[in-house]
């Protein structure tokens, strides 16, 4: 799979990431590069075989994943919520730039 | 007086009882140690007012015999951990400056038990390497060299902090996380012990995540026993993290006495390649015949789908990695480039406070979870996932433990070209299989090649047979009497 530099602007503004023009071609290379490599497990017979999506193997599954009781257990700490935030408004707010017009 | 950052943990936990010296010696003789080997750059914080602080409560309790399991036992925490009050980078710019509401689980269980935090280790950015290089707060140094060298060597990665100070004795032992090797391969370059549990043992809540299917925390520590003490404390069942396994913790430390006698040690085929270096080969063998030697019967297995478990992992953890890291947007916490608009804010705040490895890791996630290739990438990894674990599950049905090499090779140069991305990740083929299975992994260092530098053996065991695994361990250890650094033991 070779990728072009129109797939690694798509890909890049997805993930909010900005990438120079200048380095569009040699990310191109090198996410090629990964991506042929990672190609080989096509090669691998995966008929009748269901996904295993966690950390768990699901079949020989030890122990399920448990439902908390659905009650609140913390809050009302907005202030330590704010104290790492870059941009802090009074009254408990995240500052972003303008996004409404 | 014997110096004292060269004990094992077991021994300065009985001395410690006996009042031979205080939790604050035994502080002060680390936090020495940690000044005069700053160089090797294994801390990115240290943090002596609150070791010193801790080391006198621990005292206190001693003194009044309510002494926890580790009280008084000076320990680095890898800088993936968050600490309550202290900066948590995950070795990245873009958490630059973050300080912690809250305590991660597993570190509030260390400090429950009475341990000494000395500092907050480095890793690679977001644990993402082999060899931490890709720190933003510089390159960590092993203690070790090359006889006759004086050039530097990488401690491994993602840990390489913890385990370039658990070897240099500037921490009796370390916290680590293990994705797809990072706890094991650091341990086996820099000669010490490296334990990665069950998934689901230790709760991952409060640690920085990567990949969360595959992310555990785990034990650094000089000798077996150590590793064992330092589980028992760091696992267990934790509401907040719902993979957390509701299990009762066995006591790790009973099992290590009870030898390998009629247990039945798998060797699989698929880890010895063509070409597998000989005296990684030769060191394998010669764990065999320790194994052998202490009553265990070896038995050839295959694990068909090993092949297959590095480029399964590099779909995986990047697609994982990607959705992870999506919370890095310069709004509540970290880093932040100003941007006209708000799309315009987070493409600069990344790009800026990423560095390269990360970034190749979420564009690669972002692809392989987009539309029109999820099925074919990410879909068709999680079903070659399903065959590596059943693989696995096979062989226990013949076997007790498997005993493989833990890395490829021994340590190589700090300043060596790096530039294939896909051959530094080969550094994990024998670590990323156990990953992806969720099953039991430790390395044990196990000799030295013809330059000096340290070799270790994988022992794997079933999901949450760690004692078995731990049992084999020490036969190992035994046998191998291992020259750790500065004469520790």
């Amino acid at each position: 799979m070779s990728l072009d530099k129109a797939t690694v602007r798509r890909i890049a503004t997805l993930a909010r990431i900005e990438v120079p023009d200048a380095d569009l071609e040699a990310t191109a290379a090198q996410l090629s590069g990964i991506l042929s490599w990672i190609e080989q497990l096509s090669e691998v017979d995966t008929s009748n075989v269901a996904p295993m999506s966690g950390g768990i193997d699901m079949e020989s599954i030890s122990t399920k994943p448990r439902w908390r009781e659905d009650k609140v257990t913390d809050g009302g700490q907005t202030e330590k919520v704010l104290a790492n935030a870059p941009d802090p408004q009074d009254g408990g707010f995240f500052g972003v730039p303008k996004v409404v017009e | 007086m014997t110096d004292l950052t060269s004990l094992t943990i077991a021994a300065a936990r009985d001395q410690l009882a006996k009042k031979e010296f205080t939790a604050l010696e035994l502080t002060e003789a680390h936090l020495a140690a940690m000044d005069k080997a700053k160089d090797l750059n294994a801390f990115i914080v240290t943090t002596p007012e609150i070791a010193r602080e801790r080391a006198k409560a621990a005292d206190a309790r001693l003194q009044s015999g309510k002494a926890g399991a580790l009280e008084g036992i000076p320990l680095g925490i890898k800088d993936l951990f968050c600490t309550e009050g202290v900066q948590t980078t995950a070795a990245s710019h873009i958490l630059e400056g973050f300080k912690p509401p809250y305590e991660s689980t597993v570190s509030q269980k260390l400090r429950d038990a009475g341990s000494v935090m000395l500092g907050k280790l480095n890793l690679d950015e977001f644990a993402m390497g082999s060899s931490n290089m890709t720190s933003y707060f510089g390159k960590v140094k092993s203690p070790w060299k090359a006889k006759g060298r004086s050039d530097d060597l990488v401690p491994g990665g993602s840990s390489g902090g913890s385990a370039a100070s658990v070897s240099a004795c500037l921490a009796m032992g370390a916290t680590g996380t293990d994705t797809g090797g990072s706890i094991r391969q650091p341990a086996a370059f820099c000669g010490i012990v490296g334990v990665k549990p069950t998934y689901g043992r230790c709760s991952r809540w409060g640690i920085v995540a990567f990949a969360s299917s595959l992310d555990q925390a785990g034990p650094m520590t000089r000798t077996v026993r150590d590793a064992a003490i330092m589980l028992k404390v760091m696992c267990g069942h934790d509401p907040k993290d719902s993979t957390s396994a509701p299990l009762s913790v066995p006591d790790f430390e009973a099992v290590l006495k009870q030898g390998v006698k009629g247990l039945r040690i798998g060797i699989p085929k698929e880890y010895r390649p063509d070409g597998l270096n000989a005296e990684v080969a030769a060191l394998w063998d010669q764990g065999i015949q320790w194994l052998r030697d202490a009553g265990a019967t070896t038995i050839d297995i295959s694990l068909p789908h090993t092949k297959s478990a590095l480029p399964t992992y590099y779909i995986v953890a990047p697609a994982e990695a990607s959705s992870n890291l999506a919370r890095y947007d310069g709004v509540r916490f970290g880093q932040r480039v100003e941007g006209k608009t708000l799309d315009e804010m987070y493409a600069k705040t990344r790009a800026a406070g990423f560095g390269t490895e990360v970034k190749r890791r979420i564009l690669i996630g972002t692809y392989v979870l987009s539309a029109g290739y999820y099925d074919a990438y990410y879909l068709k990894a999680q079903k070659v996932r399903a065959l590596i674990a059943r693989d696995f599950n096979e062989a226990f049905e013949k076997c007790d433990a498997i005993l493989t090499p833990t890395a490829p090779t021994a340590a190589f140069g700090l300043n060596d070209k790096q530039d294939d991305p896909v051959a530094m990740y080969l550094n994990d083929v024998f670590t990323v299989p156990a990953s992806l299975a969720g099953i039991p992994g430790a390395s044990v260092p196990a000799g030295l090649n013809k330059d000096g530098l340290p070799l270790g053996l994988q022992v794997l065991t079933k999901r949450w047979d760690e004692e078995t695994m731990f049992r084999v361990c020490q036969v190992l250890e035994d046998a191998a009497q291992f020259p750790l650094l500065k004469g520790a033991r």
